[in-house]
C-alpha cells in the first residue's frame, strides 16, 4: 500500500479506523454465529452421554452431571451395528471406485478427445442434472425388479459404474485446466488416448479425483433412500437404515439415539477435518463452471 | 501428412472419443432415457408392476387435478418449502460469505466451522434435529425460553412443522457460502479501494460491487436449489416416520409420490405425478434462464 501524498494521509487514516471497527464487529458476529452453528453438535455429544433421567430434566443441563460413555457400548450392542458398518462400507467402497474411474474416463473423452457431436452430447449430460430424481426412480425400480435385483446391492452399486453428470462435469472442468500441448506431445509419440488417460490423465487429476472420491463417499455413506427402497433383508441393512429402525425401537431414548447418530456421522466428520481442502476444491470447480 | 492419412487419424480419434463416453451413453440409455420413456408411457396406464398395464388415457392426470386432495396438499407443502427455503438460504449464504470474506484473524477456523454442517446429512442429522426441536427439553426451545419466548411444538404442530425443516436447512447454509466465497475472492481488490476513496461505506460497497459481481453464482445457486428444493424427501420421511407429519403438514410431493408408487403400488398414477413435477421444475428453470440476462452480470460481456 502506498502512503505517499501528505494531504490524503488523514483521509486514509479514517478509512483505516473505520476498517478496523468493521473488522471487530465482523469478528464478533462470526464468533457468536459459530457458537450457534456448533451448539447442535455439542448438544448431540452431551445428550449421548447423559442418563435418560438427566435427558428428561427441565431445564436441560448444558454440562452433563455424569459422562456415561458406556451409553456408546450399549448403543452399539443394541443393534447389529457392526454388520451394518460392514454392509455400508462394502457399498461405499464399490461406489467410490466406480465413480472415480468411470467418471474420470468419461470426462477425459469430453475434455480432450475431439469427436463429432461432443458439445451436443455434453449438453445432454448437463441437462440430465435437471431431471428430478423421482421421475427416473420409479421406472428404475421397475427395471431392477424385472432383473431380480431387489434385495441385493446391485441397484445401489451398478449405476455408479456408468457415470454421473455432476462428477463428469466436475472432472471435465479440471481436465480443461491441463494444457493440450501435453496431450499433443504424447500423441506425437504415438500414444493412444487410452494410454494417455491412464498414464497422464489420472495422475494429473489426482486432486480432483480425491474430491470426487470424498463426495461419493459422503453420498453413498449417507444414502437413505436407495437402501430404503431396494433392501428389505435385515442382514443387508446399511447404517442409515439401521439407524432408522433403531429409532423405532428406542422411541425417545434420546441418549442412545444421539450416541448412534454420532457414531454414524463420525466417519464423515473425520473425513471432513482431514480432507477439507478437497471439499473446498470441489466447490471451487463448481463455481468456476457456472 | 497427406490428407487421407489425416482423415484416418481423425476418424480413429473420433472412435476413441466414443469409447471414452460409452459408459455414459449406456448409462444414459438404461438409467435415464429408457426409464423416462417408460414412465411417460406408463403414466397413461393403470400399471401396478405385477399384473395390469391397461391404457387409460388421461385418467391419472384427471384424477390428480380433479379429485385428489392430497395431491394439492403435497404440492402446496412443497411450494411452501421452496418459496421460503430458497430465498432464506440464498440470502443467508450471501451474508455469511460477505462476513467471511475479510482478512481478519481466525477466518480459516470460522470457514471450517460454518461449512461443517453442510457435509453432514442422513438419518443421524435428522435424529439430531428431532431432539433439538423436542418441544419440552430440546435445545431450541430451551434457548428461546432464555429470552422469555415459549417455543412452538415444532414437528408436532402443523403450523410449525415446515418452518422446522427450513430452520434445519438453514443450519447447513455453509455449503452455499463456500460457493459465494470462492466467487467473492475473485473480485478485484482495486474496485473496493476505489470505492473506499470515494467514500462508499461497507454496505454500499456490498450492494454496488459485491452483489453484481457474484450474480452468476446467485443464479447458479437459485437454479440448483430450486430443483433440489422440489425434491425434498428424506428429512420428511425420517422425521415423520414415513407418515407425512401432523395433518399431512410434512406430506411433500415426493413423499406422496413414494407412498403411491411403493406402498400402494399405484405406479401409473405415481409416474403421472412425477411428470407433473418434471414439468413444473422444467418450466421454472426455463423462466430462470429467460430472466437471467436481466440481472445476471457476466464480466467481459455475455457468455
Amino acid at each position: 500500500m502506498v502512503k505517499s501524498a501528505a494531504p490524503k494521509h488523514s483521509h486514509f487514516d479514517t478509512i483505516q479506523g473505520r476498517r478496523r471497527a468493521l473488522n471487530i464487529i465482523n469478528w464478533v458476529l462470526l464468533a457468536a454465529g459459530s457458537l450457534l452453528v456448533l451448539s447442535p453438535l455439542w448438544w448431540m455429544i452431551i445428550t449421548s452421554v447423559k442418563t435418560m433421567q438427566e435427558v428428561m430434566t427441565y431445564p436441560p443441563t448444558l454440562w452433563p452431571d455424569s459422562w456415561n460413555w458406556s451409553n456408546y457400548i450399549r448403543t452399539w450392542e443394541a443393534a447389529p451395528f457392526d454388520l451394518y458398518t460392514i454392509n455400508t462400507l462394502t457399498i461405499t467402497i464399490l461406489v467410490v471406485i466406480g465413480n472415480v474411474f468411470v467418471n474420470s474416463f468419461i470426462a477425459y473423452g469430453f475434455a480432450k478427445v475431439p469427436f463429432k457431436g461432443r458439445n451436443a452430447l455434453f449438453a445432454v449430460v448437463l441437462s440430465t442434472m435437471m431431471i428430478p430424481g423421482f421421475v427416473t426412480l420409479i421406472p428404475q425400480y421397475v427395471l431392477f425388479a424385472k432383473l431380480q435385483w431387489l434385495n441385493t446391492y446391485f441397484p445401489l452399486v451398478v449405476p455408479a459404474f456408468f457415470g454421473s453428470a455432476f462428477n463428469i462435469f466436475l472432472l471435465r472442468q479440471f481436465y480443461m485446466t491441463i494444457p493440450d500441448e501435453l496431450i499433443e506431445a504424447a500423441k506425437m509419440e504415438g500414444a493412444s488416448h487410452f494410454w494417455i488417460w491412464w498414464k497422464i490423465g489420472l495422475p494429473l487429476t489426482k486432486p480432483a479425483l480425491a474430491t470426487v472420491a470424498i463426495f461419493s463417499f459422503n453420498g453413498a455413506w449417507n444414502d437413505f433412500l436407495g437402501p430404503l427402497l431396494y433392501v428389505n433383508d435385515e442382514n443387508l441393512y446399511t447404517l442409515q437404515l439401521g439407524l432408522q429402525v433403531f429409532k423405532g425401537q428406542m422411541s425417545t431414548q434420546w441418549n442412545y439415539l444421539m450416541a448412534g447418530s454420532l457414531l454414524v456421522l463420525l466417519p464423515v466428520i473425520l473425513l471432513f477435518f482431514f480432507f477439507q481442502k478437497y471439499f473446498i476444491q470441489g466447490i471451487n470447480l463448481q463455481s468456476g463452471g457456472k | 501428412m497427406t490428407g487421407r492419412k489425416r482423415f484416418n487419424y481423425k476418424t480413429k480419434e473420433g472412435l476413441q472419443g466414443y469409447i471414452f463416453i460409452l459408459p455414459w451413453i449406456i448409462g444414459f440409455i438404461v438409467f435415464t432415457a429408457g426409464p423416462l420413456l417408460f414412465s411417460f408411457a406408463a403414466s397413461f396406464t393403470n400399471y401396478n408392476i405385477t399384473s395390469q398395464m391397461d391404457f387409460i388415457g388421461l385418467k391419472n392426470y384427471e384424477k390428480l387435478f380433479a379429485d385428489d386432495q392430497l395431491f394439492w396438499t403435497s404440492l402446496y407443502n412443497t411450494l411452501y418449502y421452496v418459496a421460503f427455503s430458497v430465498p432464506i438460504t440464498t440470502v443467508g449464504a450471501i451474508l455469511l460469505s460477505a462476513l467471511l470474506n475479510r482478512d481478519i484473524p481466525g477466518m480459516r477456523f470460522f470457514r471450517t466451522i460454518y461449512y461443517l454442517p453442510a457435509v453432514l446429512s442422513g438419518v443421524g442429522v435428522y435424529l439430531l434435529w428431532m431432539q433439538l426441536l423436542e418441544p419440552g427439553t430440546g435445545l431450541v426451545n430451551t434457548v428461546l425460553a432464555w429470552f422469555g419466548i415459549a417455543g412452538p411444538n415444532w414437528l408436532f404442530d402443523p403450523a410449525w412443522a415446515k418452518p422446522a425443516l427450513i430452520f434445519m436447512k438453514l443450519w447447513s447454509v455453509g455449503g452455499g457460502m463456500l460457493l459465494y466465497l470462492a466467487s467473492m475472492q475473485g473480485i478485484s481488490k482495486s474496485l473496493y479501494e476505489a470505492a473506499e476513496i470515494d467514500g462508499a461505506n461497507a454496505w454500499q460497497q456490498f450492494i454496488r460491487i459485491t452483489i453484481p459481481m457474484i450474480t452468476p453464482v446467485i443464479f447458479f445457486d437459485i437454479v440448483t436449489s430450486l430443483i433440489g428444493g422440489f425434491q425434498i424427501f428424506q428429512e420428511a420421511y425420517v422425521m415423520s416416520n414415513g407418515e407425512g407429519g401432523p395433518v399431512n403438514s410434512l406430506l411433500f410431493y415426493n413423499l406422496y409420490m413414494w407412498k403411491k408408487a411403493f406402498e400402494a403400488f399405484d405406479m401409473g398414477y405415481a409416474m403421472a405425478m412425477s411428470w407433473i413435477l418434471f414439468i413444473i421444475v422444467f418450466v421454472l428453470t426455463i423462466i430462470n434462464l429467460k430472466l437471467a440476462p436481466r440481472w445476471v452480470h457476466y464480466e467481459g460481456g455475455g457468455k
